[in-house]
């Protein structure tokens, strides 16, 4: 029973919490990616003086305005969920999530109180050489705002510069410059930012390509056409590019995600990379069944993308699960043990303080500090409760790549078109251009699934899992605010989109 | 162009008497804002911790009893 309601309790705050952060992930990576598309525009009016740049700088600084306005404040509530829900992973982290956030909420009031006034208030009122340069400080602030969010999600991923303190029950930065360039946090800056510009480029062709079919704003449809682009292109190759870094350090940091996303059950040499594939849906740990249903692999490419060598041997789910003597890798059930013996020391070493008993702490604390790297294992009750969701991680990730791959596609064939003035007779192209929003909307937040239920049991890699991160809390009231914010999320994302139709429908001003 | 506050603040003012759409956002942005602080925040998402709890010394004693809690008798798991 008190497991059931823990699992319960469990699966609705991460529920609760996945909405709000894919609600969040609608704005953001617009706001990310139109900011610099709006500075581009703005620097070829400054440029070139044509009056035809500033109407259309401005009403893609409209778009921006009504996505930021919509968007600004959803992520306070994900705050709000660490208190409520996680209070244990919340008060452990504290120490190391303080300064990245703290920096974040200053970089965002001051941009926001500055240069961000400026850029709306300050058409016809400041020089142009300043309003271009505040419209430049809010698409650069706005990015190094979200660095600061990425490098606390890196370090869930990948705990590193932190000590774990016994007398407080908490993890302690320890060095700073290891926690803002750990691997994976300079992995998750470029990679997620850069799919933000790429997203952002998508919007603007999405809106343009409907301005073309409807016969409007030509002029100024196939203008930001060119731009977004060539943007887009440039920021989805370098999407790729940084793809493959995140792959990397997933290989080498988070194995177990690596094989959860590529359906990877048993560690080959010369491993092949999941081109399309179906699972075969009664796949569990240890069995002998056929993991596909139907795959098409690359060869070779899987190890080249984990290891940067083509006939290496990348681990499997059962390697991970039972261990691999041959390659020298400990299975999940070898770290539980491990595991147990860090929470076991713990609590040891608690009690020795308790009665004051100095010689017994430091002894508990040496075997502790033995063991304290599998102290998330102890709290699993089986090997197999270290494996992610396989099947959401996988048709997650593909979706992601495919998408991604068709993105490259669409960005040259409209510059192409575009530049060579024969876009307008393209309808089924043009058609595609709108809907290529929606499937950037898909791909953007596929990569956030990939990210988050790939990692999981853990709250902290390897330290913390979400069962033990969690509140004790009821979770009828979990359930309560979770409707309660489905509510509130839909009522605002009506909004947005009915402002954003709205103003499409008006079109730049002075037309 | 000098910067005396005075004119900081026409700037501010002027910007925010000749907004149009942004009239409609800055009452979105309000109302969310009321919402999520005042609505959802206080009757809704208090800070466990904080509200239990008085010193930073209480609230660390509670996670040390769940994380070593979870470590029950022949190594048998009491958190799910």
């Amino acid at each position: 029973m008190l497991e059931q309601t823990g699992l319960e309790l469990v699966n609705w705050a991460r529920a609760q919490f996945a909405l709000t952060a894919m609600f969040h992930w609608i704005f953001v990576p617009l706001t990310l990616g139109l900011s610099f598309l709006c500075a581009f525009f703005e620097s070829i009016y400054v440029k070139t003086g044509k009056e035809e740049w500033r109407r259309l700088t401005r009403f893609w600084m409209r778009l921006f305005g009504i996505n930021f306005a919509i968007g600004v404040a959803t992520g306070i509530i994900l705050e709000f969920e660490f208190g409520t829900n996680w209070s244990n992973y919340s008060w452990m982290v504290g120490d190391i999530f303080g300064a990245p956030l703290a920096i974040e909420g200053l970089v965002a009031f001051f941009l926001e109180a500055t240069f961000f006034a400026v850029m709306f208030f300050g058409w016809d009122r400041v020089s142009k050489g300043f309003h271009l340069f505040s419209t430049w400080m809010v698409a650069i602030g706005s990015n190094l705002s979200a660095l600061w969010i990425l490098v606390a999600n890196g370090w869930m991923q990948f705990p590193t510069g932190m000590a774990f303190n016994p007398d407080k029950a908490r993890f302690e930065m320890q060095n700073f410059w290891d926690v803002l360039f750990s691997p994976v946090a300079i992995s998750k800056f470029t990679h997620t930012t850069s799919s933000g510009f790429l997203l952002g480029s998508l919007f603007v062709i999405s809106v343009s390509s409907w301005y073309l079919l409807k016969g409007r704003h030509r002029d100024m449809a196939k203008k930001s056409i060119v731009v977004a682009s060539m943007f887009g292109l440039l920021s989805a190759l370098f999407v790729g590019f940084t793809g493959d870094e995140a792959a990397y350090t997933d290989a080498q940091k988070q194995p177990m995600k690596l094989a959860a996303f590529e359906g990877l059950w048993k560690g080959q040499e010369n491993a092949g990379l999941v081109a399309v594939g179906v699972l075969a849906p009664d796949k569990r740990p240890g069995d002998d069944k056929d993991p596909f249903v139907f795959e098409i692999r690359i060869p070779g490419l899987l190890s080249l993308l984990a290891n940067r060598s083509p006939g290496s041997f990348v681990p499997g789910i059962d390697d991970l699960v039972y261990g691999n003597k041959d390659r020298g890798i400990m299975g999940a059930n070898e770290k539980i043990t491990r595991g147990k013996i860090a929470i076991e020391q713990l609590a040891a070493y608690k009690k020795a303080r308790e009665i004051g008993d100095q010689a017994a702490a430091e002894g508990a604390l040496q075997e502790f500090d033995a063991h304290k790297a599998y102290l998330g294992f102890g709290y699993l009750d089986s090997p197999e409760q270290a494996v992610p969701p396989v099947a959401v991680t996988f048709y997650s990730f593909h979706a992601m790549v495919a998408l991604g791959t068709l993105f490259i596609l669409i960005f040259f064939i409209f510059l192409v078109l575009t530049m060579k003035d024969k876009i307008e007779g393209q309808r089924a192209l043009l058609l595609l251009g709108v809907l290529s929003l929606f499937l950037g909307f898909i791909a953007s937040e596929a990569g956030w699934v990939v990210a988050e239920v790939g990692r999981q049991p853990w709250a902290i890699q390897d330290l913390l899992p979400v069962t033990v991160a969690r509140t004790d809390i009821n979770v009828g009231s979990v359930k309560t605010t979770f409707f309660m914010f489905l509510v509130t999320f839909t009522v605002l994302f009506i909004a947005e989109v009915g402002i954003m139709l709205k103003q499409i429908q008006i079109g730049p001003e002075g037309k | 162009m000098s910067l005396s506050p005075r004119k900081i603040m026409d700037f501010y003012v002027n910007g925010f008497r000749s907004m149009t759409l942004g009239k409609t956002l800055w009452k979105i942005i309000l109302i969310k804002l009321i919402i999520i602080f005042a609505v959802i925040k206080f009757f809704f998402m208090p800070d466990y911790l904080h509200t239990r709890f008085n010193t930073d010394t209480e609230r660390a004693q509670h996670v040390m009893n769940v994380i070593t809690r979870a470590h029950g008798p022949g190594g048998k798991n009491l958190i799910p």
